[in-house]
């Protein structure tokens, strides 16, 4: 994103949410996207903690980056990560315990996420502290898209449920509320994006579709 | 171009012409699998034709669909989507075609998974990873284990539409062990012969071991297959349980050498794996040594999964776990070509170039 003070905000925000999306396009992070997406609301909490964690990281690392010198910029981003985490994570175990023991483990691991840390090498770093909000705003909501439609899949295939409420009345897929089923669920869905992309947008679809 | 400038063209290998083609092998062991579907058929009566009509009209479907849709050559009269089927609703319990409902829609779902997601989407026939009809019987096992392992008793009667449910002889020898099946059978010539024949519970296709047997030797005897993987397949499994199956009733614990390798090669889904699944060109290995290897393979994931996994049957995840390791094994099996000579960076530990 060298050209990227040309690009306005609203753009910053749809090249988050659709055009690199940080699971469907970019293929990164996808370990939360298969770990914790088995039900509707555990996956948008993940989202939700991650576009907390990636539009505060961005703000803070844009604020302090002429101060941070290059050699040791990665353990100055992880640490400013790694706070943010802490923030996170402690505010979802005060107001949401019973989602939280759940997901506990994997919204310590955000600090190692690989979407947060390429956007503050990649954009936050070099950019000044609006277009990193904007950028943050746009894969955090990304994020929490993806994450969103994933579990939605999984939790209505494979529990018959949206939200912990019954909603179709029948012998659900069991495998999609396995863990083999968020593998099934994040591939179908990247394919399925990328015939969106190809079919109606005339792009190629994420890097190795169609190659 | 003038005809003599014609027959100098030279194209790529292979330059021989063989009347033995995709068609004709998939065919050919499509009828191979009749007696066992006859048997079967027998056993089950017609709930079971409906399951394996279901499968194949369904994968017909879905292929042609599929095909179409992606603006591809449409290719069902191969009949390997026609063969898919077959081995998927061989591979299923007769009690899926039931007036519940909720179950007469898992055959055509298992298709779906078959040839939608493990054959097409992976690239079509030659692509895909694993084995199809198995994909599809995973699938369906995982998701509704309850009316996947629902047996029918085998009534030999046409028209046995209210038939008696019963376990499988490996689930009864895994849930209570070799004495209840001694008490079920009898006799063990009388076990024997009843898994040889094909009187006892399980997937439509694999319980009359005689008609496999007969379709597996024809696909020998017309070179279609090669002994490497059935027979290899089979021993190791006989070897494996006869020194690891046996326990002592009282303590549970093991005993070396006390197991029954003829009831294990006998019961559940080896033969129809061993011959007509394992053998499979696209998922298997293709140089003799890597199909030895395949084959043993096979048979360890196998009596692994028997005697101390928690399935009471193994066939399919061991064939299906091999298959991830074909081309593995192919590569490693591969000699170099004559003259190719060592270089020192391909040499571990030699000299940085």
């Amino acid at each position: 994103m060298s050209a990227a003070q040309k690009v306005s905000y609203f753009g910053l925000i749809r090249n988050g949410i659709f055009g690199e999306n940080p699971v469907f396009r970019v293929a990164l992070s996808l370990c939360p996207a298969v770990a914790v997406t088995n039900t509707l609301k555990s996956g948008l909490l993940m989202g939700v903690a991650v576009f907390f964690v990636q539009v505060m990281a961005n703000i803070s690392i844009s604020i302090v980056r002429k101060l941070i010198h290059a050699r040791i910029r990665l353990p100055a981003y992880i640490l400013i990560i790694g706070t943010w985490v802490t923030v996170a994570n402690l505010l979802l175990a005060a107001y949401e315990w019973p989602i939280y023991k759940e997901i506990g483990l994997y919204v310590e691991l955000i600090v190692a996420f690989a979407i947060i840390l390429s956007r503050a090498e990649l954009f936050a770093s070099k950019n000044e502290v609006v277009p990193s909000f904007f950028d943050g705003l746009g894969m955090g909501l990304g994020f929490m898209f993806a994450l969103g439609a994933i579990s939605f899949v999984r939790e209505l295939l494979g529990n018959g449920a949206l939200l912990g409420y019954h909603v179709v009345n029948t012998h659900p897929v069991l495998l999609f509320a396995l863990p083999m089923g968020g593998f099934f669920a994040v591939g179908l869905l990247m394919g399925f994006f990328n015939w969106i992309d190809i079919r109606f947008f005339g792009g190629h679809g994420a890097s190795g579709a169609g190659h | 171009m003038s005809e003599k400038e014609r027959q100098f063209i030279v194209s790529v290998s292979p330059h021989v012409r063989s009347d033995v083609t995709v068609a004709r092998i998939m065919w050919s062991v499509s009828i191979s699998l009749l007696p066992a579907l006859g048997m079967g058929l027998y056993f089950f009566g017609p709930r079971a034709l409906a399951v394996v009509a279901t499968c194949v009209v369904s994968c017909l479907v879905f292929e042609a669909g599929m095909q179409k849709w992606m603006g591809k050559p449409v290719t069902i009269s191969d009949g390997s989507a026609f063969l898919t089927g077959l081995l998927l609703g061989m591979n299923l319990p007769a009690s899926l075609w039931s007036f519940n409902p909720f179950l007469i829609h898992l055959p055509i779902l298992g298709s779906f998974f078959a040839i939608v997601i493990t054959k097409v989407l992976f690239g079509g026939l030659g692509y895909n990873i694993f084995n199809p009809a198995l994909i599809g019987r995973a699938f369906l096992l995982i998701s509704w284990p309850r009316a996947m392992t629902t047996w029918l008793k085998p009534t030999a009667g046409l028209l046995g539409m209210d038939a008696q449910t019963t376990a499988t002889p490996l689930g009864i020898l895994k849930e209570d062990g070799v004495g209840k099946l001694m008490e079920v059978f009898g006799t063990r010539t009388n076990l024997y012969t009843q898994l040889f024949l094909g009187h006892r519970a399980g997937s439509i296709g694999e319980v009359s071991v005689i008609a496999l047997l007969a379709g597996g030797l024809f696909l020998l005897y017309k070179r279609y297959i090669t002994w490497h993987i059935p027979i290899t397949f089979l021993a190791t499994v006989a070897i494996l349980t006869w020194i690891f199956g046996g326990k002592d009733p009282q303590t549970g614990r093991i005993i070396l050498f006390a197991g029954d390798p003829l009831m294990h090669l006998l019961s559940g889904g080896l033969m129809l794996g061993a011959f007509f699944m394992a053998t499979d060109y696209v998922t298997g290995p293709s140089l003799r040594a890597a199909q030895v290897l395949f084959g043993m393979g096979c048979g360890i994931l196998t009596s692994i999964i028997r005697l101390i996994g928690g399935f009471p049957e193994g066939v399919m995840f061991a064939i299906l776990l091999m298959n991830c390791f074909a081309p593995l094994l192919d590569r490693v099996i591969k000699t170099s070509p004559f003259g190719t000579v060592k270089t020192a960076a391909a040499v571990p530990g030699g000299p940085k170039a």
